[in-house]
């Protein structure tokens, strides 16, 4: 039984510090840390797409990694339907790990190198039957069908090899190989990133048919702020490794609150002629995570920043339902 | 005036697998002063004519016929040697990718100064003048100690930043710029924009924005020519474009996520055309939810539709009557 008030997916506090060495030949030396992801927290709930949105380098990538073990984190908790995930990933049994394997899938940015040349459609999609086991031999050929049915591909695709087909369609193939092993929740990386502006609103698209027939749960992560809002119900802004603002995403948009936030947003080009932007421009570029500044990481690039900016974190702080803002003077952008 | 005028250019790609038909037939004007946007998906050809302009298109393509007339004077019928004397001079290209097109062994300084000092053999100190000048238009931050850093020591925003400066070297009076902010953050991005933006105000310089993106086309561009498949589909002020889009234009307005709202996407179906064996008839007939069998059999011609709007389709007219 699943308590209706328990989130799919709770992260608590999680942390990845990646460690940097020197460059000397005999003496390895540790003399730094890339502050990956840093004291994140965020639930998930059944059935919700939740955007993770921010720039390169930002650590989206890695919180997703995290989330699935593919990553070690330092520190920190991933609770999956109420249970803790790390312990499962770490000490748990094979069978609970490919239990754990099978409810959480990922499908990522490039659908070029994700898909091995040599194999078929057909041996891709059904690969994870062969490591799951959870499908019977004589069910693979009818589930395949049925798997390319669902993200729009024909039967006879099935024959065919990755080369065969376009980005858009590769990217169907990677979709219908997450969902051979039914999971309940997806991370989609950037999955519309690699491709044609023509085929992005397709797969889009099909990401959202999902979540309507099947009832996934998804964290999307991308850097573009349009696709974000176009396919989430709520949202997270990451800036270096924290979450500097998260509300559901009619709020984000319509008010946000965090000046990096805003600034993002002014900088998105409108493809109305009649709407002008009117940029914020933020000076420099995001400072290496690497020993990142001190109190708000945003200060050196805020034009807002106080000498309290420099030397106090501010705190995520509840700015209104379902919105919260790290920042220290956000009730004057409110 | 129109500062460049491109007739029926057709470039193809003679290569092991077929011939890929990049350009078919290509024709636009650029107004002097004026920004113009070159949109298209990936593989509509907006590099190819690029490259065909200033006659770089590399093997094994090749450029096999049109007209390309740069201040009346036609640039496919001039030697190679007053091609070489062009380039970069009358008009310059910031290429696609700044990471590959920065030579890695050389310091910044020595590679820009080195274009300045073949072109107006002059002294190197003066060449370098000029480079932290031009560095300085580009606003790249400490240009003087820059000269001695090599590409991989700068950041993204920074290389696109230097090859900014290296395509304003010789001061050119037309400048294509080569998807300049793909792979850039949108913060980052936003820089870029308003660097090209103030850099073509002040210079009066006349400027080529290639891009996929609708949203910079609106933001940065008085008129658009958009691709597809090799074939312009349209072309016109912005204004006039947003407001009777071509179909596939329309298609793609309606098919892109935006900021400033949440609607339903409408997909347009099917993939990217092979240009090897491209569709019959319009290009984009198979994806064009208005085709009939015109369409498939005939290819539209580029018609002049008043509001200097130019427009390659069948039903344009007919459809504009329904909407
Ligand atoms: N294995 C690793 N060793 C050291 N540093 C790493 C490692 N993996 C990631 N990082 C660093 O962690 C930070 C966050 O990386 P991550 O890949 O999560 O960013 P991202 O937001 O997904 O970026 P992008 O949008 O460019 O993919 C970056 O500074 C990155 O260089
Ligand atoms: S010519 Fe026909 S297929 Fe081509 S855009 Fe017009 S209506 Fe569509
Ligand atoms: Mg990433």
């Amino acid at each position: 039984m699943i308590d209706m008030a328990q989130p799919l997916l709770e992260v608590k506090d999680l942390v990845k510090y990646f460690p940097v060495y020197s460059r000397g030949i005999l003496m390895k030396k540790v003399v730094g840390q890339v502050h990956a992801v840093d004291h994140i927290n965020f639930a998930i709930n059944e059935c919700e797409t939740v955007g993770l949105v921010g720039e390169s380098g930002c650590g989206k990538t890695t919180t997703g990694k995290l989330i699935l073990y593919l990553e070690r984190p330092t520190s920190g908790e991933v609770l999956f339907q109420g249970r803790d995930a790390i312990k499962t990933f770490s000490k748990g049994s094979g069978e609970e790990k490919m239990r754990l394997r099978r409810a959480m899938q990922m499908v990522f940015q490039n659908p070029y190198s994700s898909l091995d040349p040599r194999m078929t459609v057909f041996d891709i999609i059904s690969e994870p039957f062969k490591i799951h086991k959870h499908v019977s031999s004589n069910e693979w050929k009818e589930r395949v069908y049925k798997l390319l049915e669902l993200v729009g591909l024909e039967p006879y695709h099935a024959e065919r090899y990755p080369h065969e087909f376009s980005g858009g369609q590769r990217q169907r193939i990677c979709i219908a190989r997450a969902l051979a092993v039914n999971p309940t929740f997806i991370i989609a990386d950037e999955p519309v990133s690699s491709l044609d502006v023509s085929i992005r609103a397709q797969i889009l698209n099909l990401i959202m048919d999902l979540q309507n027939k099947l009832g996934m749960s998804y964290l999307y992560i991308s850097h573009d702020l349009s696709s974000v809002r176009q396919i989430s119900q709520r949202v997270m802004v990451m800036y270096l490794g924290e979450i500097v603002e998260s509300a559901t995403t009619e709020k984000l948009f319509d008010r946000p609150v965090h000046p990096y936030t805003r600034a993002l947003m002014s900088a998105v080009p409108i493809p109305d002629p009649k709407r002008k932007m009117n940029i914020i421009l933020l000076p420099g570029e995001v400072p290496s995570p690497v020993n990142p500044p001190s109190g708000c990481r945003f200060h050196p690039r805020c034009q807002y920043a106080t000498s309290k900016c420099s030397q106090e974190k501010p705190v995520l702080a509840q700015v209104d339902v379902d919105h919260y803002v790290s920042c220290h003077y956000y009730h004057k952008f409110i | 005036m129109n500062i460049l005028d491109v007739q029926n250019l057709k470039t193809h790609f003679f290569t092991e697998a077929g011939v890929v038909k990049a350009l078919e037939d290509i024709s636009f004007t650029v107004e002097k002063g004026c920004t113009v946007g070159l949109v298209g998906e990936s593989g509509s050809g907006k590099s190819v004519t690029a490259q065909s302009v200033l006659r770089i298109v590399p093997k094994p393509g090749k450029i096999i016929g049109g007209k390309i007339l740069f201040d009346g004077e036609d640039l496919l019928a001039k030697k190679e040697d007053d091609m070489r004397k062009f380039r970069g001079k009358k008009i310059s290209l910031i290429f696609q990718d700044p990471t590959s097109s920065l030579n890695p062994l050389f310091a910044i300084g020595d590679q820009l100064a080195d274009i300045v000092i073949q072109h107006d053999r002059v002294k190197k100190d003066q060449a370098l003048e000029q480079v932290i000048k031009t560095l300085k238009v580009a606003r790249l931050p400490d240009p003087e100690q820059s000269l001695g850093q090599y590409p991989h020591q700068f950041s993204g925003g920074m290389k696109q930043r230097i090859c900014i400066a290296r395509a304003l070297l010789l001061n050119p009076q037309l400048l294509f710029a080569d998807e300049p902010t793909t792979n850039l953050d949108v913060t980052i991005q936003a820089q870029i924009i308003t660097l090209l933006k103030d850099l073509q105000r002040d210079l009066g310089m006349t400027l080529v924005m290639i891009t996929h993106d609708m949203g910079i086309v609106a933001e940065m561009c008085k008129c658009v020519v958009v691709l597809y498949a090799g074939h312009v589909m349209e072309s016109g002020d912005i204004e006039t474009i947003f407001e009777k889009p071509h179909p596939y234009t329309e298609a793609l307005l309606k098919a892109v996520p935006r900021l400033d709202q949440t609607r339903k996407l409408t997909s347009i179906p099917g993939n990217i055309p092979n240009l090897i064996d491209p569709p019959s008839g319009c290009v984009f007939h198979p994806r064009c939810q208005y085709a009939i069998n015109i369409c498939m059999e005939k290819v539209p011609p580029l018609e002049d539709v008043g509001g200097s709007h130019f427009i390659t389709c069948h039903r344009w007219r007919e459809l504009q009557g329904g909407r």
